[in-house]
């Protein structure tokens, strides 16, 4: 297992150097350097805002192809509930997931049908320990591991069960060896998923040691795939469809807080607003609530980037489906609760942390103040950081220099240039004979101007922010004549 | 000191929803440190009782923290009405605030004591019409 494995890349021959991407990550996990992004793996949390936000598209996500199929003898195909939330006029889940059998699963498992046993097991569980509320879901992997790295306080609040897609993977591994009579290893379970998260839960997952997920599809690779096979089974769909309402609305936010049948919760979405709820559960000024329901993407998974549907026109969907379908599962029988437990609990993990020990870490913390003090306070992201702290931070980390700041190193041009013309005209002045010293003073004066012109120029920083290089002698030049 | 690291900060006085700045940004200073949680959770809670306390009734001071190896102390200090009694303003339930605050959902009576119950030590140093200043500790 990969302890800081990611779903998200970085294409860079479409990446621009711009800095939209370093503004909108939460976790201050990217930097644009020599003029392309770059991810700090420890910090990325895999929300995919990078993904949404980046212009050129040059954010790209590693996920599985329909080939995949082809490594088994059997599969079964785990549709997220936002699947169904795709598709105009859907009235039925059942021509949703007898297309799936036509495209070369063998089988289906809700993944919505998973959850209604989640939202058991998760009743239960909140009901039987009051010394933790507010409990926090655990269904969105990215706010895992945000709280993971960012939250230590907020750790011991995480409802400790898996997330419904990883219960379905195991009940439809154990429900296809027991009607096929092959070996586990022999069966793929594949997931169809609205976001990059659940691509990197696959290969390092929350709450357990190996996850039963053998591969990870995207909803919007096999959108087109799926709407070719729909229409062919559109009047006579099989009926396999196994979840209800309560389960088929975990798709969007507050579908979860649904089946806590409470009325002592909160839901958030959006990975801005997931953050100020955690700084407010931190400061325990949510102390009155029982659950808080956190989703990364705006409206919930829905919202995920790898779906094709707005967020908002999905959400009118539900409404639409919901009408036709029973209000919960009547098929499954209810999990053991056991089963639905973390078996490997989540840990802080320090990322953050400026040093080894705390007289370390205090030392570079004042150096953080005294840098961030110099910078000029615009955030305006030419030196490659999201903002004139981050500068600061990297800086003492090793990772940068002062002259990243474009406002320092233009200041410091200009004392540079001051200096030689003073030299100069020291020489003129007195009128005497420029000595050998003088020259070389003035000579390394002068390297010094140029080598730092040149860290103005694209490939240093931003190419936005950046001065294009030097035209070559003879070149085109613009001329307003 | 050499080993120690200085946070200072305003506190605004005539507006709510700025209260908890400081708090916020001494919380994620703690946590560039590597502080243990529990920690960061108390000092946090410190903190933003603290400010509260000078928004509503001081209009405004001055928070200044100090993380030293053995220790985190914070020094509320504002210029405000100062506390007529300062065991009354320790008992938990009596308040003073007004009744905008109130409304806002402050002034449960909770401030000081809640500041005392999270600190190691907490010293009150007050005069009226000269003003407050709070010193909690917390050691590491």
């Amino acid at each position: 297992m990969e302890k800081f494995f990611h779903s998200v890349y970085l294409d860079d021959s479409l990446c621009r150097g711009c800095i939209n991407c370093i503004k909108r990550c939460p976790t201050q996990a990217i930097r644009v350097q020599n003029g392309k992004a770059r991810i700090t793996s420890e910090f990325c949390i895999d929300c995919g805002e990078c993904v949404r936000t980046c212009s050129y598209h040059a954010k790209k996500l590693r996920r599985d192809t329909l080939e995949i199929l082809d490594q088994f003898d059997y599969t079964v195909a785990l549709p997220a509930p936002s699947l169904y939330l795709q598709f105009h006029n859907l009235d039925d889940v059942n021509i949703v997931l007898t297309a799936l059998l036509r495209l070369g699963f063998d089988d289906v498992y809700e993944v919505a049908a998973a959850a209604e046993l989640v939202s058991a097991a998760s009743r239960a569980y909140v009901q039987s320990h009051r010394e933790s509320w507010p409990l926090i879901s655990t269904a969105c992997p990215s706010v895992v591991r945000l709280i993971r790295v960012r939250f230590p306080n907020l750790v011991e609040r995480l409802l400790p069960l898996k997330p419904p897609v990883e219960v379905a993977a195991e009940l439809a591994r154990e429900r296809a060896v027991k009607r096929t009579g092959l070996p586990g290893h022999r069966i793929g379970v594949i997931f169809l998923s609205p976001c990059p998260a659940k691509v990197t839960y696959a290969r390092d997952p929350l709450g357990v040691e190996r996850s039963h997920l053998d591969g990870v599809l995207a909803i919007k690779d096999l959108y087109p795939l799926l709407l070719e096979q729909m229409k062919q089974v559109r009047s006579d769909p099989q009926a396999l469809a196994a979840a209800g309402r309560a389960g088929v609305s975990w798709g969007i936010s507050g579908g979860e807080s649904g089946g806590m049948e409470s009325e002592s919760y909160l839901a958030a979405d959006g990975i801005e607003n997931v953050i100020r709820v955690l700084e407010e559960v931190e400061d325990d000024k949510l102390s009155h609530l029982q659950f808080i329901e956190l989703d990364a993407c705006d409206g919930g998974c829905v919202g995920g980037v790898l779906n094709v549907e707005n967020p908002f026109v999905a959400r009118a969907k539900l409404r639409a489906l919901s009408a036709r379908l029973p209000r919960s599962d009547r098929h499954l029988r209810p999990a053991d609760p056991d089963s639905i437990a973390w078996t490997a609990p989540v840990r802080y993990e320090p990322v953050f942390r400026l040093g080894s020990s705390l007289k370390e870490s205090i030392a570079l913390a004042r150096q953080v103040e005294e840098l961030t003090a110099q910078f000029p306070g615009l955030d305006c992201g030419c030196c490659g950081a999201p903002s004139c702290r981050a500068l600061a931070e990297d800086i003492v980390r090793g990772l940068a220099s002062r002259h990243f700041c474009i406002h320092i190193l233009r200041d410091h041009i200009h004392t540079l240039s001051d200096t030689c013309a003073d030299m100069i005209a020291d020489v003129v002045a007195k009128n005497q004979e420029c000595s050998q010293e003088r020259i070389q003073a003035l000579a390394g004066q002068l390297d010094q101007l140029n080598t730092e012109i040149a860290m103005m120029d694209v490939g240093h920083r931003p190419a936005a922010c950046a001065v294009p290089a030097a035209q070559e002698e003879g070149g085109d030049v613009y001329d307003p004549a | 000191m050499d080993d120690s690291l200085v946070l200072e900060y305003d506190v605004p006085g005539d507006d709510f929803t700025r209260a908890g700045e400081a708090s916020s940004a001494t919380k994620a200073t703690l946590k560039r440190l590597g502080l243990p949680a529990d920690i960061i959770r108390r000092v946090s809670i410190v903190m933003y009782e603290g400010e509260i306390n000078m928004v509503i009734h001081a209009d405004g001071g001055k928070a200044t923290v100090t993380v030293s190896p053995d220790a985190v102390t914070m020094v509320l200090k504002d210029t405000g009405p100062g506390i007529p009694d300062v065991d009354k303003a320790m008992q938990a339930g009596w308040s003073t605030a007004s009744g905008a605050a109130r409304d806002l959902g402050f002034g449960a009576g909770m401030g000081l004591p809640n500041m005392k119950k999270w600190s190691d030590r907490m010293t009150i140093d007050t005069a009226v019409g000269v003003g407050t200043t709070v010193t909690a500790v917390i050691d590491l």
